[in-house]
């Protein structure tokens, strides 16, 4: 076991490093650079303005030269420039042109961990992409919450009695909820709770339910501080609603193969009830494989969280994604993809160690 | 003239409507609680040694459920066929029913002709025995046959998907459009969106950009797997090891930013999807040369002309489709050069290109891991052994004995990756990649009416459930195919 923990730790890294050696390549092309330097210099720069602003920090070096500057194994760039009055000013990557020169480090990477500087949001990427995690965290947990219970409950009860009308029903709600992305759901949602001219809301009010103008806000700003069940619900909603039908349909076809188990017979036969052969003999049984599939769905879950905090404006980590590709904020990219990647490799590895866990007969050499 | 209603002269039967959905909706509830509860069902020996089950309260209950669901199906019917005789007499139901009335003819016709055939169609045949199957597959026919006629011969649309008409911005469903010409069709069936385009028209138009990219782009993406993922699976070792690292290094990246490092106009111009066009697209052309040569091998005068024929038409296609304007790749730095106009006879748009590609290469890997572990099951049979033994090459096993066995699974998650594909698509309209702004296509259409969600939806929701309806539709298709395959 830990021999494979580190095999898989190992193989993780090096998946990282890849991944983002591609995300620095794709970011630090030529025109992603010139659309860098104007976003933040400005859009009527010349060609040569352009180069030299590039040149000036650091852009214009060679690709693993930067790339091992911003690992932090290689020194960080340095610049001279004399100014009007004759005096030399020196910046550089790791320090400002205000530092003491004793004080200016030589190397200034991840590895030493410094994460960069957001040009997009003009603050430090460490600070900005901990603070957006945890409003995803925040998210993401409720998404929990709400999404394994209901998934688990649907699977159980569709396949504790394979080919019934409750089957049936609940296998057609988890294929249209696996049917349904999430920006349709998401405006579906918008349009039926929330919208003041259209769906039930103006109903309710009219009726006098509810004191506000809509049931639901269709915009989740506020809750990033300070979330209420009206202005954080349907965020919550629509991703789960995506992300469950498929957690529910593994369950449902492990539940029908435990029923089908000769225990379960021997049970029945035994005189055991219904109701007790489901909970004592086949439950734990049937949510082994579901297990693997609710942690492997985690990463999944990403890339709703990115749409539902695009669409219900939502400051977590998803948005932040969002803004830093469409600013080419290559620091912020960079720490995001490095999350991101170390977020999708860990559940997988949590649900393989998981996995042998819970399943005696699985034994890793 | 006046604003069209919603059903316009069968109104009487919104009635009935609304009562049996409103019954059917709470006997479902009903169902499904006492399902829960109720004692499951008690068989009783008759006189005569037969067993019967009593129907009991649940009997009841299905047999209530049953009976209003045909109602339901009953009324929807009546409410499309007169809808196709009186048109936009039947308010705006009545007008898209007939203005759809190709596709219904062409569906009608499939239908009976699949039916009547089932038993000499194979696998195709065999879904016309599932109800599930029955009814993806009509979802899926209708969105393929609409995209097919709105957008090849320009049937079924009322207005043209990009003019706008004064006076039309945001205007309700049924809105008569104003100034109208007497050719011209007289109303706005599902009203303006904000820049006052007809939103049925843009809805149909979209259907084929959809209809177009995902199939195509899900076929790709399967050439890719396969021709990847046999070898892995079969030969494992080194190369199983490197490829399953690039395929699980892509599957690592979140998608949507892989589409933003992607689909930007800046990466258009460095001409990377013009690479990844030229090493995707080739894999069509080694999978079938391959395939044949594998086959034939042993009989080289079938073996040459035919590759010569097969491998010169499809490098020909290649050619066209990876080059434009006589070049594989045009930046403003240098040129590389590819066929010569006269002989491109297809230039592939630009921004279609960069979704396309994008999107193959999203999707490939997972292709190759399904692929790898079918290989990996499938190698260690008999019939395998045996053809080592007879001394077949590597190819052909692995084309001709593998492959084929592996069809089942690999048609099943065809179907449901089609539809992951049209969510893909969805996702780039969606977040204003790619396609062109005013592009009729799903994703971008929720996109741009989105920004006035709250105060008009129905230039939204069209689109919206649209894209669920035909995702649904595939599901339901792989279901049924899935079912009918495990039965053989």
């Amino acid at each position: 076991m830990g021999t494979f923990i580190i095999r898989r730790l190992g193989q993780m890294l090096l998946t990282a490093l890849c991944l983002t050696f591609i995300v620095f390549f794709m970011t630090n092309l030529t025109p992603n650079l010139e659309k860098l330097a104007k976003t933040q210099g400005n859009f009527r720069m010349s060609d040569e303005a352009v180069n030299s602003w590039l040149s000036d920090r650091g852009y214009l070096a060679p690709l693993p030269y930067k790339f091992g500057q911003w690992v932090g194994v290689v020194p960080g760039w340095t610049n001279e420039k004399t100014d009007n009055d004759g005096q030399t000013i020196v910046t550089g990557r790791c320090f400002l042109a205000a530092t003491p020169v004793e004080d200016r480090a030589r190397f200034c990477g991840v590895l030493q961990g410094f994460w960069g500087y957001s040009s997009v949001f003009k603050t430090d990427v460490d600070a900005l992409v901990a603070k957006r995690l945890s409003a995803t965290g925040k998210l993401m947990g409720f998404v929990l919450l709400l999404m394994v219970p209901m998934a688990l409950i649907v699977g159980i009860l569709a396949g504790m009695r394979e080919g019934s009308n409750l089957d049936r029903t609940l296998s057609t709600f988890s294929i249209a909820s696996t049917a349904t992305p999430e920006y349709v759901s998401g405006v579906i949602f918008i349009a039926l709770l929330a919208s003041s001219k259209f769906g039930i809301s103006p109903i309710l009010a009219d009726w006098g339910w509810i004191d506000t103008k809509t049931l639901f806000l269709g915009s989740a700003k506020k809750a990033v501080d300070d979330a209420t069940f009206r202005n954080f619900f349907l965020p919550v909603l629509t991703i789960s609603l995506y992300g469950m039908g498929y957690i529910a349909r593994m369950t449902r076809a492990s539940m029908a193969e435990v029923m089908t188990a000769q225990y379960i017979r021997t049970a029945r036969l035994k005189g055991v009830s219904f109701r007790n052969v489901v909970m004592k003999h086949a439950l734990r049984n049937a949510l082994i494989a579901p297990f693997t599939v609710i942690m492997l769905q985690v990463p999944w879950l990403l890339n709703g969280v990115v749409i539902v905090e695009y669409l219900f404006a939502y400051d977590g980590f998803g948005r932040l994604l969002v803004e830093a590709a469409r600013g080419n904020d290559i620091e912020l990219l960079m720490a995001i993809s490095v999350v991101s990647v170390i977020l999708v490799l860990l559940t997988q590895l949590i649900s393989d160690i998981g996995y042998v866990f819970l399943n005696p007969r699985i034994r890793i050499s | 003239m006046e604003p069209l209603t919603w059903t316009g002269s069968l109104s009487f039967l919104n009635l009935f409507f609304g009562l049996a959905v409103g019954i059917f909706a709470v006997m479902v509830v009903v169902q499904i609680i006492t399902s829960l509860f109720a004692k499951e069902q008690t068989i009783h020996i008759r006189s005569d040694g037969t067993a019967a089950t009593s129907a009991g309260i649940g009997g009841l209950i299905s047999f209530a459920v049953k009976v209003t669901f045909v109602a339901i199906l009953a009324i929807v019917m009546i409410y499309l066929l007169a809808g196709v005789v009186m048109g936009t007499k039947a308010g705006i139901f009545g007008g898209m029913a007939q203005q759809l009335t190709p596709v219904w003819v062409g569906m009608v016709f499939t239908f009976m002709a699949s039916i009547k055939f089932k038993r000499s169609l194979g696998l195709y045949g065999k879904l016309f025995d599932s109800t599930v199957g029955m009814i993806g597959f009509a979802l899926v026919l209708f969105w393929v046959l609409a995209g097919v006629m709105a957008g090849v011969f320009d049937m079924i649309i009322t207005h043209d998907s990009l003019s706008q008409a004064s006076g039309m911005k945001n205007k309700l469903p049924g809105t008569p459009l104003r100034g109208a010409e007497d050719n011209e069709f007289q109303w706005y069936l599902l009203g303006g969106d904000n820049l006052a385009r007809d939103v049925f028209s843009r809805l149909f138009k979209g259907a084929w950009t959809v209809v177009l990219i995902a199939p195509f782009a899900t076929i790709f993406a399967f050439m890719v797997g396969i021709t990847l993922g046999l070898p892995a699976g079969y030969y494992g070792g080194r190369l199983d090891t490197f490829l399953s690292f690039v395929a699980n290094l892509i599957l690592a990246f979140p998608v949507i930013l892989l589409f933003y490092l992607l689909v930007t106009p800046e990466i258009v111009a460095t001409g990377i999807p013009n690479y990844m066009a030229a090493v995707l697209f080739v894999f069509p052309v080694i999978f079938f040369g391959v395939l044949l040569n594998s086959r034939y091998h042993t009989q080289p005068k079938v073996r040459t002309p035919l590759l010569i024929v097969v491998l010169g038409a499809l490098a020909w296609i290649y050619l066209a489709l990876i080059s434009n304007n006589g070049n594989i790749i045009s930046t403003k730095e240098y040129n590389i050069w590819g066929l010569p106009e006269f002989l491109d006879f297809y230039d592939m748009d630009p921004s279609i290109l960069v979704v396309f590609v994008s999107v193959v290469f999203v999707n490939a890997p997972t292709v190759f891991r399904i692929v790898r572990g079918l290989a990996l099951d499938i190698k260690t049979r008999d019939y395998v052994a045996a053809a080592q033994t007879r001394g077949e090459g590597p190819w052909y096993i692995m084309l001709w004995e593998i492959l084929p066995n592996a069809r089942g699974p690999l048609i099943v998650d065809f179907c449901l990756r089609i539809g992951y594909t049209t969510i893909l698509l969805g996702t780039l309209g969606f977040f204003g990649l790619g396609l062109e702004s005013e592009s009729p296509d799903w994703g971008t259409t929720i996109n741009t009416g989105r920004t006035l969600i709250r105060a008009y939806v129905h230039p939204l929701l069209p689109p919206a459930v649209s894209l669920l309806t035909l995702v649904l539709g595939l599901n339901l298709l792989a279901d049924g195919l899935r079912e009918e395959s495990l039965r053989d």
